[in-house]
């Protein structure tokens, strides 16, 4: 079967059979069979908290937009500002906002050339941001680029362990700085991720992917799989689309006010709803005090008010459970909330995300 | 599958034995503790309490979900397995070694009416 083609409706990214082989747990993501763990999550958490782990990220999308009106199209269309990028390679995260202010996709945009960006979307938005892109392209080639998949190696080991595998890589990228990118041969290397740690996210062609991770594991990067990325990136306190954000919240009360640049003079989509909408509430940490797991849409009691939890779980790192919430704006860092699980009322503290950090509990 | 001979089952995924003083002891099948992922917490019901066949009465968190676990027939809860709440883990290592609670039951011979291994080895194979 082709990579990227539907067998039964579910999709398969090109290193579908090796995940297989490695005795992956498959679950739906997104409409993709992807690996929820090839063992224990908790064990493959650990292990790119500690040493060098990869995802197959292959089900996100990346976005190619070339043209002469590539920067004035994702001026208007990115709540970040991408005119702060003019060294090539270098790279941002933004949302895409709605005319109402909500979030239609978090992304990451690559700049290469004033003509030339790349942008990588999540797997169950992809559809929506393209037909999005396409209504305001006008003269802009807007490229679904299904011929790329994506692994992401993480972990403190992770570029050492990458270096080994390839040999010249570390002399392309020694020097790349945290979200810069450079190419190599014909993949794109990125010091970016979605863990808390450092390591890369490589964009390559389909065809070299299964060569690709198979060299990797020879390496020692073991195979993680997106459990362990769901708590991972948990615990660096970053959000997931369709969780923290959806397309009826706006970024402001979603914890990503300092991805908007709304002071620049440009309009972009979004922003006049955003200077209307009225803040009442905040993303905050919870750190659950009592026993048990926190789970997204518990409800929390604030003595400002009721709040929700957005995601939460087991903490592998602090053996603990955390939560992404929002909250009653006026709930301040250091309250004592309580928790709806069941039919009990917990305990939890208010923290600042990120949890955890290059290995270290922040909190 | 692991799924011994010696021991009853209910179809949402509970193991029974019968002990030699009349209780019943209940743990969860080695196919739900797969199913589950890594457990990470367990509740159990408190001693004293009197439970009907199918009633909620625990509840295993993993790191994938909660899941309710029900009683597999009716009595009062005996005992709780507080080893398995100071190491949740230990029921992805042994579900059968691991037990959660034990029931003084009503009526042993409900016992009966529980699937027999090659009865849930076809329930958990179509799950």
């Amino acid at each position: 079967m082709e990579p990227g083609t539907e067998n039964n409706m579910t999709k398969h990214t090109p290193l579908h059979s090796a995940h297989l082989r490695l005795g992956g747990k498959m679950v739906d993501f997104a409409g993709w069979d992807m690996p929820l763990h090839y063992g224990s999550q908790i064990e493959e958490h650990h292990h790119v908290r500690h040493a060098a782990g990869m995802f197959d990220v292959s089900h996100m999308l990346a976005i190619d937009l070339e043209g002469a009106g590539a920067l004035a199209l994702l001026l208007k269309l990115l709540a970040n500002d991408v005119g702060k990028l003019t060294e090539p390679g270098r790279a941002l995260y933004t949302c895409m906002l709605n005319p109402q202010g909500g979030v239609i996709d978090d992304l990451i945009v690559y700049f290469f050339r004033p003509d030339f960006y790349r942008l990588v979307v999540n797997a169950g938005s992809a559809d929506k941001d393209v037909v999005w892109m396409l209504q305001h392209a006008g003269q802009v080639r807007v490229r679904a680029r299904r011929d790329l998949a994506i692994i992401a190696v993480q972990g403190p080991q992770a570029r050492a362990k990458a270096w080994v595998a390839f040999p010249g890589l570390e002399a392309a990228s020694a020097a790349l700085k945290p979200f810069a990118a450079t190419w190599f041969d014909d993949m794109l290397v990125a010091r970016t991720g979605y863990t808390g740690e450092d390591g890369f996210e490589f964009i390559l062609p389909i065809e070299r992917t299964v060569n690709i991770w198979n060299t990797l594991l020879d390496a020692g990067v073991q195979p993680i799989g997106l459990g362990a990325r769901d708590t991972l990136r948990l615990e660096a306190g970053m959000n997931l689309y369709g969780q923290d954000m959806d397309e009826i919240t706006t970024p402001l009360e979603s914890g990503l006010a300092w991805t908007v640049s709304a002071e620049s003079p440009r309009d972009f989509i979004g922003k006049a709803a955003l200077a209307d909408a009225p803040r009442l509430r905040a993303q905050r940490g919870l750190l659950l005090l009592d026993k048990g797991v926190l789970r997204a849409h518990q409800k929390v009691h604030t003595a400002h008010g009721a709040g929700e939890i957005t995601s939460g779980g087991y903490s592998p790192t602090m053996n603990q459970s955390i939560a992404l919430a929002r909250l009653p704006i006026d709930t301040a860092v250091g309250d004592i909330v309580e928790v709806e699980i069941r039919d009990k009322r917990l305990k939890a503290r208010v923290v600042k995300p990120p949890f955890v950090r290059n290995g270290t509990i922040l909190i | 599958m692991n799924v011994p001979a010696d021991l009853k089952y209910a179809k949402s995924h509970e193991w029974a034995r019968r002990e030699a003083d009349g209780t019943v002891t209940v743990g969860i099948s080695d196919h739900a503790q797969e199913a589950l992922g890594d457990i990470v917490f367990l509740e159990l019901p408190a001693v004293g309490r009197k439970v009907n066949a199918g009633e909620e009465c625990a509840v295993v968190e993993s790191v994938k979900a909660a899941s309710d676990i029900y009683a597999p027939l009716s009595g009062e809860v005996v005992a709780a397995n507080q080893a398995v709440i100071d190491a949740p883990e230990s029921v992805n290592a042994d579900a059968y070694a691991h037990w959660l609670f034990k029931i003084r039951p009503d009526n042993l011979a409900d016992l009966d009416a529980l699937l027999d291994a090659a009865a849930y080895a076809k329930v958990a194979e179509e799950a």
